[in-house]
């Protein structure tokens, strides 16, 4: 039994000191290069801008959730017990933006 | 070794698994909380969030986040939010989320090779997570004092409301997290963390990388996306 919990508690073993320095390094690369974005008065105005800043924000939210709070490690009912509120989350979000105009279709 | 594991092996595993809560998943109950805690506050954050995505541009006087706006006196002031200062708090905060991860390694592998030194410093790894904390909330003060000078405090406009109440927030939830790192640094110094608190450090540990991701999406969202 003790077996049993210990494969539920922790399904593989946690990175390691250098896997989480590579991590840190990447998150302050993608932070710089959103900032560096900001000042770009050209990219700014152009229609990639938004996009491209959501998806290098998606990438650091994912990338800390998997390494740093071990979600790729650990048990598939944290998973989802994270990941199903965080979609209810993200539709109500997306819903209250397209009820109230900030978002359209066509 | 898991903390499960190493309470079943190490003699007196009978009175470590009598501490031990586990569910009928096998899991331990605290770690399924904190989980279930952080998706709730996903939710509580998402409306936090979607209330200041549904009021922005919308404030009929400034001041504005990112435009120049002029005073009913005819004074002119530029855009209020303060990108070099706020990109310099973020990255402290995603370093402290480096030093948590640290912390909890040091006391899930105290006294295993590879681990001595600085690296296996637990007490020194949860202290410069705190004063990171600190350090961000700092910032947060210097941020929320500039704006007030500026004429920009939570009754000023819709941003104003939706912008303070938002990372007000979000600051409280650094704040009780920096108190909650301060007393494992206390129970660190009393009588030392162990491999058998690597659950009560992981669970602390989740809710500060909660906190970081938090803040992820709100840098981008409030203070760089115009």
């Amino acid at each position: 039994m003790s077996s049993d919990r210990a494969h539920a508690d922790h399904t593989h073993e946690h990175p390691t000191w250098k896997q989480y320095k590579w991590v840190a390094l990447w998150l302050t690369l993608i932070t710089a290069a959103e900032v560096w974005a900001y000042y770009i008065p050209a990219f700014v105005a152009s229609k990639a801008f938004v996009p491209v800043l959501l998806i290098m924000s998606a990438v650091k939210f994912t990338v800390v959730v998997m390494f740093y709070m071990h979600l790729k490690y650990d048990h598939k009912i944290f998973r989802v017990l994270f990941t199903g509120p965080l979609a209810i989350a993200g539709v109500t979000l997306i819903a209250l933006m397209f009820l109230f105009n900030h978002l359209r279709i066509g | 070794m898991t903390v499960s594991s190493a309470a079943a092996a190490a003699p007196g595993a009978h009175e470590a698994h009598e501490h031990q809560h586990y569910t009928t998943t096998g899991l331990d109950n605290r770690k399924v909380a904190i989980w279930a805690f952080i998706g709730s506050e996903c939710m509580l954050f998402a409306s936090l969030i979607s209330t200041y995505l549904i009021y922005k541009g919308r404030s009929v006087v400034g001041p504005f986040p990112h435009e120049a706006w002029t005073s009913p006196s005819g004074q002119k002031f530029g855009a209020i939010l303060n990108i070099p200062v706020t990109s310099a708090s973020t990255f402290v905060l995603l370093m402290s989320s480096l030093a948590m991860v640290l912390a909890l390694a040091a006391v899930e592998n105290k006294g295993k090779p590879g681990y001595e030194g600085l690296l296996g410093s637990s007490k020194f790894w949860l202290f410069a997570t705190a004063a990171m904390g600190a350090t961000f909330l700092g910032f947060q003060a210097y941020e929320f004092t500039s704006f007030v000078h500026e004429g920009l405090t939570i009754k000023t406009n819709l941003f104003g409301s939706s912008f303070f109440t938002l990372t007000g927030f979000h600051g409280t939830h650094v704040a009780v997290g920096v108190l909650w790192l301060m007393s494992l640094l206390f129970m660190d110094m009393k009588r030392g963390l162990g491999p058998k608190d690597t659950l009560i450090v992981d669970i602390c540990a989740l809710y500060w990388h909660f906190v970081d991701v938090v803040w992820i999406v709100i840098f981008t969202l409030v203070y760089l996306i115009k």
